[in-house]
């Protein structure tokens, strides 16, 4: 029975893996021989002509979710401190299902506001509007893991520091979420990875842009955008473009949730949990 | 040097639950005073109202007088302030988990804006060896994590860092209760030495143990202070029935 069950167990960890290995081996086999050094440093060549590369759009995309994570790692984390710490009332329970509710909007809605809010005021597309698309998908994955870690610090450690005459928002900040830390960063990681591959919300906020673009008030190019547009064009040399594009897009997001975790986990001690 | 508390009339309450009434007693300066009576009497809850960290849990309130040394701490005096005169000990080891031995001690100081790196030094070290931890951690205080050491150990880092921020009073809430008996009798040890320099208020379920460590005894029951003396009168010849009657053991 024991075998049975471990067998069992196997078996569903293997078909949770195969499709990731699958995923990731075919964007391999596609994409690898697109990429070279013009891929990675020129912007895209006009239809028909063979070439170019979309290093304007892995700056395209690094730009905007710079901004969006400016905008929602601070809100998100801020809020989750709020309910964890003091949202122990109806007002917090508001926030909570608001941000469940959030969490569950489809991502071609979370575009539409933004471009209600942003593109409309503004007068046209941005790498700012694309921003705050981002960030508003951000927001309630990074508010509800960060109030679940804050949640796992025993109280003990909130009292520890209440007893040696620490006050509440400085137990808060340098104690509880120090305590979280690495939880938090968790969170804030799945939800920065989760939107790296957003294309929907980028659609009509950055909107995409065949040049360089520097500007957070002009359109920019994102790797999605670029990636959806190559792939739905006539063109073989675009086809083979867009798979190195996906290729690109995964190894970036995997090579930046891997740096933050290497840093973060630098700053911890043998011996903490 | 440690400084006496006085308390008059000390009523406590859980939102509408009345857990303290009428509490009148003393603890005399560079003293250990015990606090001794069945789960639920009220313990906890009296040392808690001496430094408000009672006031911590949503809805508790408390009332009276709590004089320590010439502060009052029921009157205009931020709570803050008032517990960093007053040290505490919990019932469990409660280090802070990321932080290294160094900085647990440290950070009643540095939390607080005080950032004297030659000045925190010299204090952690003086912690450490009051609570006799520093020769068993001195060697790796900085790299390790307080919450790699033994629960014990955990506990004398506690001690340390509640002493670091130089106290006048130690408040121990069973502060061995989840020790072995090699740890207790160590900390047990350091209570007498601490007795030259703080003034000791410790909550224990251990009546043997009151007996070793305090001069003053007071046995609690339902909220109520039934009496308080020497703790060799509480011992051999208390006044009360009630008294005798837990401490023989008929109930408790």
């Amino acid at each position: 029975m024991n075998g049975l069950v471990t067998c069992a167990a196997a078996g569903a960890v293997i078909l949770v893996l195969a499709p990731l290995v699958a995923v990731f081996g075919y964007l391999v086999y596609k994409g690898m021989g697109s990429i070279n050094f013009a891929f990675l440093t020129q912007i895209p060549k006009p239809p028909g002509e063979v070439g170019g590369g979309m290093a304007n759009a892995i700056a395209g995309s690094a730009l905007i979710l710079f901004l969006g994570s400016l905008a929602g790692v601070p809100i998100g984390i801020g809020a989750g401190i709020y309910l964890a710490e003091y949202g122990r009332n109806r007002f917090g329970n508001v926030i909570r299902f608001t941000a469940d509710v959030l969490n569950g909007v489809p991502s071609i809605i979370v575009g539409i506001v933004a471009y209600g809010l942003v593109v409309l005021t503004q007068g046209h597309f941005s790498a700012v509007a694309g921003g705050v698309a981002l960030a508003i998908m951000m927001i309630p994955t990074i508010t509800r893991t960060t109030e679940e870690m804050l949640l796992l610090v025993p109280n003990a450690v909130r009292e520890a520091a209440y007893g040696l005459g620490v006050s509440r928002w400085r137990t808060t900040l340098s104690i509880t979420l120090r305590t979280a830390t690495s939880g938090v960063i968790t969170g804030v990681m799945l939800a920065f990875a989760r939107v790296a591959g957003e294309t929907a919300p980028l659609l009509f906020t950055a909107f995409g842009n065949t040049y360089w673009n520097w500007k957070i008030g002009q359109p920019t190019a994102a790797l999605p955008l670029q990636i959806f547009t190559y792939a739905i064009s006539p063109y073989d040399d675009w086809h083979k473009q867009a798979w190195a594009g996906a290729l690109i897009l995964i190894v970036l997001i995997v090579a930046s949730v891997s740096a933050v975790r290497l840093v973060a986990s630098r700053g911890m001690l043998k011996g903490a949990n | 040097m440690g400084v006496g508390i006085k308390v008059e009339k000390l009523n406590a309450w859980f939102g509408k639950t009345q857990a303290l009434y009428d509490i009148t007693m003393e603890a005399f300066a560079n003293h250990a005073t015990a606090i001794i009576g069945p789960s639920g009497c009220g313990k906890s809850t009296f040392v808690r109202c001496l430094n408000r960290m009672h006031e911590t849990v949503p809805e508790a309130r408390a009332t009276g007088t709590v004089r320590i040394g010439d502060l009052n701490v029921y009157n205009g005096t931020a709570a803050v302030q008032i517990r960093r005169r007053i040290g505490m000990v919990f019932q469990k080891p409660n280090p802070f988990p990321t932080m290294s031995i160094y900085d647990n001690v440290a950070a009643g100081l540095k939390l607080n804006g005080f950032n004297d790196r030659k000045r925190l030094e010299e204090i952690v070290e003086r912690s450490l060896k009051l609570s006799a931890l520093w020769d068993e951690v001195k060697d790796q205080m900085h790299k390790k994590s307080g919450a790699s050491l033994s629960g014990g150990q955990q506990q004398r880092l506690c001690i340390a860092r509640a002493l670091a921020v130089e106290p006048e009073v130690l408040l121990m809430d069973e502060p061995c209760s989840a020790l072995d008996p090699i740890s207790t009798g160590k900390i047990e040890e350091l209570i007498f030495e601490l007795k030259e320099r703080f003034t000791i208020v410790i909550v224990t379920h251990n009546m043997q143990q009151a007996s070793r460590v305090a001069e003053f005894t007071g046995f609690f029951l339902l909220g109520k202070l039934v009496e308080f003396d020497k703790t060799e009168k509480i011992f051999t010849t208390p006044s009360d029935k009630r008294t005798e009657d837990y401490i023989t053991g008929r109930f408790g």
